[in-house]
């Protein structure tokens, strides 16, 4: 505690005996000492010593009330200035520093050293530093709350993907992180076959909906459920459930078209690769180079599914390519669109696996005829007719 | 000897109680508590009377008195200048003035032969302070402060000034007024002295909030300790009555 002169006493003035303990000061306007001034008058009083906070141990936050909740860490600013809100009887003094004394994080206590400046007896103006002690108090937020009771979904996009190869789904993972599609979910969890999603309203789970829609070929349900709903006011209380169900196709399957369907898609081969997977299916057949798109409504009438998974398949070294002349492409009338950016070449390969050993070079064609040269290394699977299908370049 | 009292909880003194060498006047109260410590004091030496001012408690500030005379504003009703003059010493000359500052224990302190007066006061009434009080008249200010009456509280023997007095000032006043000077406070801290403290040459009366420092500041600069009323009031009065008897 320190003594402020109001003015500046001159020099000349008289000293008097301090009214209390007789000691000889300069006169002030309670013509007391300090000790005995700090004796007497206490400018803190009236300010509470100890205070609570309450913090929510589930998000971390402190309470700021009447019903908010700030994150602060500890000795910030923002801590600070919750911790003065919370002390009443400040305005009658004048606050001049606070700040944090050191106390241990885990110790629930937080303290604020506070000096004031408080007028006295007579216009006298004292200083006094002193303590608060917070206590810091559990109490969970609202937020927490709901999230405890599992009561705080309103609506759920289930994801599933019904395929040994999960490409797709990888892919379609990727795309949310780059549209940043789960900005509103309140929960992911991994479920088998698939993700949910949690939402808090069913707008926000109809747009990530939309989203995976607007990328990937998928089949859609829509179902809810009453949860409670009040008879007096029309209101109904639904949990809404999005089930969506991504093709079990990705890039590079090799698919079996069903006969109806290569009709319509231009007499394509039934044996197909699967060049891509946009919100269309994007097929090509890699003995005449012949493509077409399948969208996701015929793909769900007239579904199919791959024929081989990823593992089976075998590597093999391209021997020998002779690109296919244009005279001798096979063309009949109705075929679809050949594609333009592919070139058909006969090529001859041995499994990698019997390179060096007398063994003859396996015949097959390949679409990938403008990017293979002898010694490159292709995976392909065996067919029934023991007919390497070359899928996809390995490089050379 | 210094006496600590309370006038109805009240411990400005000074503002219901008048003390001169030779009489004493005390506010009207509601009880006589404030009243029996004067006359426990002082009954056998000097008359201590009940007196009342324009219908005021407040005497102490209204009037102005040594023990030659009194002054009263020119409020006093005819009735209570009636009974002052009963009651007080036949030789005490008690006067009305017809003044602006009315409140003339707050503009003039003084003991039996120097007063000080606020520096506005009007002539007449200066001259007539002199003739009825039997004193040499000074305008003079106290650290500042016009109402010299509610600062300096003045016996024959030493007197008290406001807290904040410098040394100059005191040394001024000290040789305008024969005595020594001494700047103090009353009622723990007070820097009003004429209103907490009430003094004649071998008693003081002060508020009950005093402290002993205080006390004992008042003590040596009025020289209560070894101050006794004179010789022929208290020695001599028993032979006296026994001669003329």
């Amino acid at each position: 505690m320190e003594y402020i002169s109001p003015e500046d006493t001159p020099v000349t003035s008289t000293r008097i005996l301090c009214c209390q303990c007789a000691v000889p000061i300069e006169a002030n306007p309670s013509n007391m000492c300090v000790a005995c001034l700090r004796a007497h008058v206490d400018v803190t009083d009236g300010i509470p010593k100890q205070a609570t906070l309450f913090f929510c141990r589930g998000c971390e936050r402190y309470l700021q009330p009447p019903a908010e909740w700030v994150v602060c860490s500890l000795e910030s600013r923002e801590l600070l200035a919750l911790c003065l809100k919370r002390l009443k009887g400040l305005n009658r003094v004048k606050l001049v520093d606070a700040g944090f004394a050191w106390t241990e994080p885990h110790s629930k206590r937080i303290k604020v050293k506070l000096t004031v400046q408080g007028e006295v007896i007579g216009g006298t103006v004292l200083q006094q530093t002193f303590i608060v002690e917070y206590v810091v108090q559990h109490q969970m937020c609202d937020a927490c709350h709901r999230s405890e009771a599992q009561d705080y979904w309103r609506a759920l996009v289930q994801v599933r993907q019904r395929a040994n190869n999960r490409k797709t789904f990888y892919y379609l993972e990727q795309l949310i992180l780059k549209h940043k599609a789960h900005a509103n979910t309140l929960g992911i969890k991994p479920k088998h076959d698939g993700l949910d999603f949690f939402y808090a309203s069913e707008n926000h789970a109809r747009k990530m909906v939309d989203f995976i829609q607007s990328v990937l070929p998928i089949k859609c349900q829509h179902s809810k459920k009453l949860i409670s709903h009040d008879i007096h006011s029309n209101i109904y209380n639904y949990k809404f459930t999005f089930s969506i169900e991504i093709v079990p196709l990705s890039k590079d399957s090799v698919v079996c078209l069903p006969k109806k369907l290569t009709h319509q898609l231009g007499s394509i081969s039934p044996i197909c690769l699967v060049q891509r997977v946009t919100s269309t299916i994007h097929l090509i057949d890699a003995n005449t180079g012949q493509v077409c798109d399948v969208s996701s409504t015929v793909y769900w009438r007239h579904p199919f599914t791959p024929i081989c998974n990823p593992k089976q398949l075998v590597e093999y070294t391209v021997m020998d390519i002779d690109i296919l002349k244009e005279h001798e492409k096979k063309t009949f009338p109705g075929q679809g669109i050949v594609s333009n950016k592919h070139v058909v070449a006969d090529v001859w390969v041995v499994k990698s696996s019997e390179l060096g050993l007398d063994v003859n070079p396996v015949h097959t064609k390949t679409h990938l005829g403008h990017l293979l040269k002898p010694g490159d290394t292709v995976l392909g699977n065996i067919t029934e007719s023991d007919q390497p299908d070359v899928e996809r370049g390995l490089g050379s | 000897m210094a006496v600590r009292v309370q006038f109805e909880n009240n411990n400005e003194v000074g503002v219901f109680s008048k003390l001169t060498n030779s009489y004493c006047l005390v506010a009207i109260g509601g009880s006589e508590n404030f009243y029996s410590v004067f006359e426990a004091e002082l009954a056998d030496t000097i008359p201590v009377v009940h007196v009342s001012i324009a219908g005021c408690r407040i005497i102490g500030r209204m009037s102005v008195a040594n023990k030659n005379g009194l002054l009263v504003p020119s409020s006093t009703t005819d009735t209570e200048l009636q009974h002052i003059r009963n009651s007080l010493p036949d030789r005490v000359k008690v006067q009305r003035v017809e003044e602006r500052l009315s409140a003339l224990g707050n503009v003039i302190a003084c003991n039996d032969y120097v007063a000080l007066v606020h520096p506005d006061l009007d002539k007449d009434t200066e001259e007539i302070l002199a003739d009825t009080l039997d004193v040499e008249v000074f305008r003079q200010t106290v650290a500042g402060n016009v109402l010299v009456g509610s600062y300096t509280t003045l016996s024959n023997r030493g007197g008290m000034v406001h807290p904040k007095t410098t040394i100059q000032d005191q040394d001024e006043l000290s040789s305008l007024l024969q005595v020594p000077l001494v700047a103090g406070t009353v009622n723990r801290g007070s820097d009003v002295v004429a209103a907490g403290l009430v003094v004649n040459d071998w008693r003081a009366f002060c508020g009950m909030d005093t402290t002993s420092t205080e006390i004992s500041v008042i003590e040596s600069v009025f020289k209560l300790n070894d101050a006794q009323p004179t010789a022929i009031t208290s020695t001599m009065r028993a032979s006296l009555i026994d001669s003329m008897s």
